[in-house]
């Protein structure tokens, strides 16, 4: 009764850390033209719905939904914005499309971060304007105090989380997409001057821009317009207590439930042998190892060994963030997700060039929204 | 067309207040809360939550979503809000649609709020970001400067006046008269609304719909589920929303294309050919009294210019022909942006089911549209409901 | 069920109640700061103002002007062919006269705030305020010309334009 539902195509522009010379309508634009010929579409004829994600104070306006249509060709069609993180708008064209209300659907997300001036001060108001806000820190103090708190409760080390750095930023060396690939120790990753207690700064991913557009399509039209579509098997997102004085801070609860919900829908029961690759957030390092865990893709308290071992390397039986990650690639805000179902799709579609993983079949993307958010997305895609 | 039927089985809403108490969170906590306790549903019966909520600017909150996810009963569930300005009241219940079509889930919370008294002076300034920010911010443009030249534009294709369009407040507040929820309900004549203030002509005061504080709440489900959960489901038959340019000066301010479109895909899925016979109650968006008019000819109810006329010929009183805003509309309950729209599909959900108590339109109406308006004033979303 | 509910939750305040402070309340001014972008379409948009020049763009496809310039037609959604020189005149297309100004406040000399249909671009409107009017005066239709800041004075913005008088 729904119809499957696949990605036809993918359009991008380079991330990079500053991009003076176009617009972010401009850049919008260039995604979603680099989209549309991927899979060969027309905006106003062959595409039935369009969907952005982007938060209102991103660009310091309000109601960023208006400024969007002209940029994708959705004038005078239907144009929604979700202020969400890129996988979550993939899952809701998904829902479109298997509802019934349109056959092809196109998802926008981009960051132009480095138009915002100061960001601290901007995420600062992400917090609870009454219980947290006026205590005046600077909010990434919560992502020290939860790294704090997931190595008490795990026994992860700090070593261990700045493994994910240093492999994440020598996978960027290899995508020519990646803002901040480096070829990094622990030693360094260490040395680097300490942030929030215990993050450090090579802890923490920097911020890039770039535009991404994905298009999706219900089986029967897939089939008809590319013979390369990557199938969306399974989706799932949560979210947990909002609030820092009542939330899980050790565990990322709201990882482990959206992999739930898309391990069921996807029909799979052991992840880690079952898919083939992973994309998770590793927005600061120690998440990377929090995601594992919580996506089951290892054993409560063991992501610091796994990684220890180098089982999650490009090279190994599972690797995960080969495309650099966030560490690697930058931060795009809202599309990070879109950047991390991007290389899933890349590396299905056999388009990764020198990162290519062999014989790929399935692959998971997961996001995360950020501090202070406890929101995050699951999508699970295959060849077939 | 083999889609999935989905009813609304529960609503529930807080007054419109100019300020409450409640923070956001309550004010969300409230209006889900009353939605649940209607159908009898406990939050554990909810798979799925939809948060609709308009501009960040006004509460000052980034991420908003976050902040009121524990409000609407989201935690540990699957979450998201829509967001397309003020049209998202009647969008995010076509979201929650489409969320329970697609199979996903069986049922479906959707949660409209707003709290827009935390913006000092007024919460009109938060508007100053919704302008191009480089071709039209540096301008100091009001608010009220868009919907006054949007006003003087339709008054002038189609010569219509301000008196004629005075009748539209004069109508809806005496309509809230009868909602329990209204903040400005009010009998007032067409000669006080000419009188009142001028704010940015044609723009007079008694033109302008109050903000508010308010939430909203639907309980959507599945046709299984919706069948055990009441005898009278109110099924979603239609859902559309359309967006045109964002550049004003590349359309023409007098008629609304977008409302247009997006109304047609909503008939569409609800096989109604034509509207004006077919639907028996409209609430379109009336944020300002001519867009009661502006709109409702965007939804194809009547011709274009035709709408000062059947309002003059009390067509679309309550007890006329094809009631019109029954509910007392924004200028009567109040303009909680995103929880209005919302305000006007609860209204549709309680007149279809006979229990709108004193504000019942009599008959027994089955079809209701109604629909939301937003963005840079280019937003249309529209929904079709029926028994 | 409306029928039922005698009462619907809420407690609303008055602006007396908290003007004296009787609520408890967290007040907090924000100061957000932003460096956009113009990129290839605004950027030299701007760069014409700062000259005197109003510039558009024009797509062969659809045949349009766009205006303010920019470099994609989002019609035929394909770059667009050439830029576009307008005039500095041009006919009202609507307007209002502001007693208020944004946060709502009374002002005392009204603002006059104009969509202007510029002339060469075959109907495109951009907003902008009138100016050396009567507003009882102004017309739907009626013809006027932009008065710009000496050239010392424009800074490559909207704003280089001071307003726009009747001829």
């Amino acid at each position: 009764m729904f119809p499957k539902v696949a990605i036809i195509g993918i359009g991008y522009t380079p991330f990079r850390p500053i991009t003076p010379d176009i617009s972010f309508k401009e850049m919008m634009y260039e995604a979603a033209s680099k989209a549309y010929d991927d899979a060969e579409v027309s905006p106003q004829a062959d595409i039935g719905g369009f969907l952005t994600c982007e938060e209102d104070f991103e660009h310091g306006r309000s109601i960023y939904n208006m400024q969007t249509p002209d940029n994708v060709g959705a004038v005078l069609k239907p144009c929604q914005t979700i202020p969400a993180d890129g996988i979550n708008g993939l899952i809701e064209a998904y829902m479109e499309i298997r509802s019934g209300l349109y056959d092809v659907v196109a998802v926008e997300s981009h960051s132009k971060a480095s138009n915002v001036i100061n960001r601290n001060y901007l995420i600062a108001h992400a917090t609870d304007p009454v219980y947290n806000k006026p205590l005046n820190f600077n909010p990434y103090f919560i992502a020290g105090m939860e790294m704090n708190r997931y190595l008490a409760e795990t026994g992860a080390t700090k070593e261990q989380c700045a493994l994910v750095v240093v492999k994440n930023k020598a996978n960027a060396l290899r995508n020519p997409l990646a803002a901040y690939g480096e070829k990094l120790t622990v030693e360094d990753v260490l040395a680097s001057e300490t942030m929030f207690y215990p993050l450090s700064r090579l802890d923490m991913s920097s911020h890039t821009d770039g535009g991404i557009v994905m298009v999706l399509a219900s089986e029967e039209r897939a089939r008809a317009l590319t013979d390369k579509p990557i199938w969306i098997r399974g989706v799932g997102w949560c979210s947990e207590a909002p609030s820092l004085e009542t939330r899980e801070w050790g565990e990322a609860v709201y990882a482990k439930l959206a992999g739930e919900m898309a391990y069921r829908i996807a029909g799979i029961k052991h992840p880690r042998k079952e898919i083939d690759f992973a994309e998770i957030d590793d927005t600061f390092s120690y998440k990377e190892l929090q995601h594992m865990e919580a996506l089951k893709l290892c054993h409560r308290e063991q992501a610091g060994s796994v990684i220890e071992e180098g089982a999650t390397q490009r090279g190994s039986e599972f690797p995960i963030n080969v495309s650099g990650g966030s560490l690697g690639v930058g931060h795009l805000v809202e599309a990070t997700g879109l950047q991390r179902v991007l290389e899933v799709v890349l590396q299905l579609r056999g388009e990764a060039g020198k990162r290519q993983l062999s014989d790929v079949k399935i692959g998971l993307a997961q996001s995360w929204r950020g501090i202070p958010g406890t929101s995050g997305a699951v999508m699970i895609l295959s060849k077939e | 067309m083999g889609m999935r039927k989905v009813a609304i089985v529960g609503a529930g809403m807080t007054k419109f207040m100019r300020r409450a108490q409640e923070t956001g969170k309550e004010l969300a906590w409230e209006a889900a809360k009353m939605a649940l306790d209607s159908c009898e549903l406990k939050l554990k019966d909810i798979d799925d939550v939809v948060l609709g909520t308009a501009p960040d600017a006004f509460d000052m909150i980034h991420m908003k979503s976050e902040y009121l996810a524990d409000g609407c009963g989201a935690w540990h569930k699957p979450y998201v809000r829509g967001f397309v300005g003020g049209g998202t009241g009647v969008f995010v219940v076509d979201q929650g649609w489409y969320h329970v079509a697609s199979g996903l889930f069986d049922t479906c919370l959707v949660v409209a709020e707003e709290k827009m008294s935390s913006c000092l002076p007024h919460p009109q300034g938060a508007f100053i970001t919704i302008w191009d920010q480089f071709t039209e911010s540096p301008l100091g443009p009001s608010l009220l400067w868009y919907f006054a030249m949007e006003m003087n534009r339709y008054m002038t294709i189609h010569g219509i006046t301000e008196r004629e369009i005075a009748m539209v407040s004069v109508k809806n507040k005496k309509n809230a008269l009868d909602h329990p929820a209204a903040q400005l309900p009010a009998e007032i004549t067409v000669e006080d609304v000419l009188n009142s203030e001028m704010m940015a002509w044609p723009v007079k005061r008694l033109d302008v719909s109050p903000t508010s504080d308010g939430a909203v709440a639907l309980v959507l489900a599945a046709e299984h589920v919706a069948k055990r959960i009441t005898d009278k489901p109110v099924w979603i038959e239609g859902v559309g929303w359309n967006l045109d340019t964002f550049y004003v000066g590349q359309r023409d301010l007098y008629y609304p294309k977008y409302v247009e479109y997006a109304a047609r895909q909503a008939y569409a899925m609800a096989g109604i050919k034509d509207p004006s016979k077919e639907i028996d109650i409209a609430e379109p968006y009336d944020p300002f009294s001519y867009k009661e008019l502006h709109n409702a000819e965007g939804l194809l109810l009547c011709g274009k210019g035709e709408a000062p006329k059947l309002l003059a010929d009390g067509v679309t009183q309550r007890t006329g022909r094809q009631p019109w805003c029954p509910s007392g509309g924004l200028l009567g309950v109040g303009n909680a942006i995103a929880a209005a729209g919302t305000m006007k599909v609860a209204e549709l959900f309680w007149q279809l089911r006979g229990e709108a108590g004193k504000r019942q339109v009599p008959g027994r109406p089955k079809r209701g549209v109604a629909q939301a308006w937003g963005d840079e004033m280019q937003v249309g979303t529209v929904i079709v409901l029926g028994i | 069920m409306s029928k039922e509910i005698k009462e619907f939750p809420g407690t609303p305040l008055s602006e007396e109640e908290f003007a004296a402070k009787k609520v408890l309340y967290t007040e907090w001014h924000p100061k957000f700061e932003y460096a956009y972008d113009c990129g290839i379409g605004y950027g030299r948009y701007f760069a014409e103002l700062k000259k005197g020049r109003i510039v558009g763009t024009r797509c062969k496809e659809c045949g349009r002007v766009l205006l303010p310039a920019r470099y994609f037609c989002e019609w035929c959604f394909r770059p667009v062919d050439e830029w576009v020189y307008l005039q500095d005149t041009g006919v009202v297309n609507t307007f209002s006269i502001a007693y208020t100004d944004w946060v709502a406040r009374r002002i005392k000399e009204p603002e006059l705030p104009a969509m202007i249909e510029v002339d060469g671009s075959g109907g495109v409107a951009i907003m902008g305020k009138l100016g050396e009017v009567d507003p009882r005066n102004i017309k739907i239709g009626m013809k006027v010309k932009a008065v710009w800041k000496s050239e010392a004075e424009r800074e490559g913005a909207i704003t280089d334009i001071k307003y726009w008088k009747p001829i």
